[in-house]
């Protein structure tokens, strides 16, 4: 009897470590994602410009490269993950009012954050129920990352709509590739640090929510 | 001229991007576990779910 009870007992702490950190990177989510979006709600009203989704953009990007590896392992991490989420909701601001401003603009909006929606819960919820292995997907995902950000660069000063959507469809693959892969790290084991898979889930779950805005709003 | 300055700033940023992803996928590629059948079963379902739901929500728009 005595043989198995340690194995057991190892089992069920990383079992529980396991359940403790969905637990908490799933909290600390919600409460980004409310932020970020009251953030937005902000830039909404004060009608803030597309300099500032430029410098938003650019502080968050300084703060994940710079600052979050550095506070992720301690509680100031939770400061910074708000501020990166703050500072991207606030940049949608202004993405969020030119979408307005088109005709059926706010079923669009609604549209693009009801399918994000389903699209994270329903990847999120495969991976944690089936418990499969994605840990295979992360080198093809960062290569089509790297492609797909050259793509966006070349696009940007060739300006071809069907490139544009193109490239969000691509993008939202891959983000949903992401979820998947991120949710089986959380899962399996190759994430143990609940500030950091916040980090990457907002990121993808809001990387689907523009492109998917995108893509709706073609048909206008 | 303005626009083009904003294009010019994301490209930037874009391209930093670029730069500092690179070695984390080189080393992602070098160190992932080869996928097999199953794997690659695994992740086609969800994949044609999110295609299938985004084509569905072009029609309702």
């Amino acid at each position: 009897m005595n043989q198995f009870q340690p194995s057991i007992a190892r089992t069920s702490g990383s079992a529980l470590a396991t359940n403790k950190l969905i637990r908490n990177t799933y909290t600390l989510l919600s409460l980004t994602l409310l932020f970020s979006a009251l953030m937005a709600g902000v830039s909404m009203v004060l009608h803030v410009g597309f300099t500032a989704n430029l410098l938003a953009f650019g502080g968050s990007i300084i703060l994940m490269w710079f600052v979050l590896p550095r506070t992720a392992n301690s509680t100031a991490g939770i400061g910074v993950v708000f501020a990166i989420t703050g500072l991207l909701g606030f940049g949608l601001g202004p993405v969020l009012n030119y979408y307005l401003a088109m005709q059926n603009g706010s079923q669009t909006i609604m549209t693009a954050l009801g399918g994000t929606g389903v699209i994270f819960l329903g990847l999120s919820g495969y991976a944690l129920t089936t418990r499969k292995d994605f840990s295979f997907l992360g080198g093809m995902l960062f290569v089509g990352i790297l492609v797909v950000l050259v793509a966006l660069i070349a696009n940007m000063f060739l300006n071809i709509p069907a490139m544009s959507l193109g490239l969000s469809a691509v993008i939202i693959v891959l983000m949903s590739g992401f979820i998947l892969f991120d949710t089986s790290r959380i899962v399996n084991g190759g994430e143990t640090n609940y500030i950091l898979a916040t980090v990457s889930l907002y990121l993808s779950i809001y990387n689907i929510f523009i492109h998917l805005l995108n893509i709706l709003s073609a048909r206008d | 001229m303005d626009n083009m300055w904003m294009k010019i700033a994301y490209a930037v940023i874009l391209g930093m991007m670029v730069i500092f992803l690179f070695p984390r996928a080189k080393q992602m590629l070098k160190h992932s576990p080869k996928a097999s059948s199953e794997n690659w079963r695994s992740l086609i379902f969800p994949i044609l779910f999110v295609v299938l739901f985004v084509l569905f929500l072009m029609q309702l728009v």
